[in-house]
């Protein structure tokens, strides 16, 4: 326990001193919330009543898929994993305690950007608060459990720059922080309903800030804490049995899994949907 | 009788089809320090690597402290102290944390005299990129024997070290090995593993090809004592039939150096010859054939005897 706490003080000051994790935890958030806040909401009024679970989901991706991965990969290749390896750290706190921590930062960003948004911009607060933690949660374990599966089964940190951007992107664009779900093309909406964005959007507006959600939040209330295990199942395992090696032309593979089984499970979320919602 | 430490046998590493180490056996004693020596590409950090249970060997046996090193890592990991060649931390950890963090997961008291021992003190809290290449080495030593392990591997300890580091390092092996440490020293560094090492292997090609004392693998070489003389006039006869025991000799700028295979004869002949030709002598040196000479002897021979 005092060898878990001191990995999880260590990490937890390490999302604050390093100069990346420190930009993707809190400043590009926050940086990307004021802007959002004094321009966005200038052009796009109706954009107020998304300001608060827009920004929230936008820090949960920015600390998750642009905060998680490299590091994982850097570990990885610079022999960090093996010296963790020699001196006894067990490989499944390698993954945890970073995970933990993350999910630390992005709920004080969460804090400050719910707390301020009504003072500094009037925006509307959830009506629904255990709902909007319980959905904060859950997407932030889901962003969490894939960004950790990138970082295993990338093989260098160009390919994790790549998976995370693909993800990422379309999340901005599709996910209905900057765009509502309903103005999007129907093929876009049913791509869009992959992303986890799109997922806690619907769900934020139908479940916590009192809005109509644009397709059925409660079906997809399992998706996102699913979507969270199956990621980081089959990323866990994979480290596992790759911890001995951590030789960077030696990535384990085996995590690579979660996509088909992701891929699966999307599938039968979005034929579902279709069917029990006109 | 000493007991065994360390058991290897038949041991072999295969990485698809290039084998690193090719079914060497050896034993080491405990307190021994033992030098595994050999040009880059032998198979010295394969075979410590599957000694410290970070690879699986793909032949023969390997124990360590009794224990197979893969397989009971979790018994294994509080025995043994590790500093890896190719081994980092996370670059904003502090000296100071890392002592704490890794002293939590051996189950034992941070000691933070170490870091005072090997100059880190200052550096307590600067962060692992601010700390220059021979910082790091020094933070990761003091990480592999903080927690006064049975057995310690040290690859390429000394490299990026300077002088009085380096000596702080010996010492800190010496003091391990009176407490009872065996270690285990790779290197690249032959007056360290001649001056350090109770015995040396040495790997050629995946396979040990020289073990034993660094005197006994020196003396089983040609065995030739250098004998560089200059005199006024530096006309000493440059032939290898110009003195007795001499192999052959060189001039090299104004010294003439003989290479005797027994310098009793050669010596006095040398110094007959100087008072005979009225010759003043200004510079005799002799220097006995050093590990490093017999390691090149082999290696560069490249002759699996």
């Amino acid at each position: 326990m005092k060898a878990f706490l001191q990995h999880f003080s260590f990490d937890f000051k390490k999302g604050i001193r390093n100069k990346n994790l420190l930009l993707l935890n809190y400043l590009f958030p926050l940086g990307f919330y004021l802007m959002m806040g004094f321009v966005m909401v200038e052009i796009n009024p109706a954009f107020l009543e998304n300001l608060i679970p827009a920004m929230v989901i936008f820090g949960i991706l920015s600390a998750t898929l642009l905060g998680i991965p490299d590091p994982l990969v850097n570990a990885r290749e610079n022999g960090i994993f093996r010296s963790f390896k020699i001196n006894g750290v067990p490989s499944l706190s390698i993954l945890l305690i970073p995970a933990i921590t993350t999910i630390i930062h992005m709920v004080i960003v969460s804090l400050i950007i719910t707390v301020t948004a009504p003072l500094l911009f009037d925006a509307p607060v959830p009506v629904n608060w255990a709902n909007f933690v319980l959905i904060f949660f859950a997407i932030a374990i889901a962003c969490t459990g894939l960004s950790v599966l990138i970082g295993v089964v990338s093989k260098s940190s160009r390919m994790t720059i790549l998976w995370s951007q693909l993800i990422f992107v379309p999340s901005m664009l599709l996910g209905g922080l900057m765009l509502p779900f309903s103005m999007l093309p129907e093929t876009a909406q049913k791509v869009a309903q992959i992303l986890p964005s799109t997922q806690a959007m619907n769900a934020v507006n139908g479940l916590a800030m009192g809005g109509i959600a644009d397709f059925s939040p409660l079906g997809f209330s399992h998706y996102l804490i699913c979507r969270g295990h199956i990621f980081i199942c089959p990323g866990s395992l994979s480290f596992q049995l790759g911890f001995p090696q951590f030789h960077p032309q030696r990535t384990p593979r085996v995590g690579i899994i979660g996509f088909p089984a992701l891929c699966g499970h999307d599938c039968l979320d979005v034929l579902k949907s279709s069917i029990t919602f006109p | 009788m000493k007991d065994i430490v360390i058991e290897v046998q038949d041991f072999t590493k295969t990485y698809d089809d290039f084998v690193a180490v090719d079914k060497i056996s050896f034993d080491v004693n405990s307190g021994e320090i033992f030098g595994l020596l050999g040009p880059n590409g032998a198979g010295k950090t394969s075979t410590l690597e599957c000694l410290e249970g970070l690879r699986e060997p793909n032949g023969g046996l390997v124990r360590v402290a009794g224990m197979i090193p893969t397989r009971e890592f979790h018994k294994l990991k509080n025995l043994i102290g590790v500093q890896l060649q190719s081994a980092s931390l996370p670059e904003s950890i502090t000296p100071e944390e890392a002592v704490k963090l890794f002293s939590a997961y051996h189950n034992v008291e941070p000691r933070m005299d170490l870091l005072e021992r090997l100059g880190l003190a200052e550096k307590r809290t600067s962060q692992f990129f601010e700390l220059s290449t021979g910082q790091q080495r020094r933070m990761a030593l003091a990480l592999a024997v903080m927690h006064n392990p049975q057995v310690l591997f040290l690859d390429e300890p000394t490299a990026g070290l300077d002088v009085a580091t380096r000596s702080v390092l010996h010492e800190m092996m010496r003091d391990l090995q009176k407490s009872g440490t065996t270690i285990i020293l790779a290197t690249h560094d032959m007056a360290e593993a001649e001056q350090m090492s109770d015995r040396v292997a040495i790997l050629l090609q995946g396979k040990i090809i020289k073990i034993g004392t660094p005197i006994e693998i020196t003396a089983a070489g040609a065995g030739l004592t250098k004998i560089s003389v200059r005199t006024q006039s530096s006309n000493l006869p440059i032939s290898n039939k110009s003195f007795p025991a001499i192999t052959h000799a060189v001039q090299l700028d104004e010294y003439q150096i003989f290479f005797s295979k027994d310098i009793g004869p050669t010596l006095s002949a040398i110094i007959a010859y100087i008072e005979e030709q009225n010759d003043t002598l200004i510079d005799l040196r002799v220097e006995r054939p050093s590990l490093e000479d017999r390691f090149l002897e082999i290696t560069t021979n490249g002759v699996i005897q």
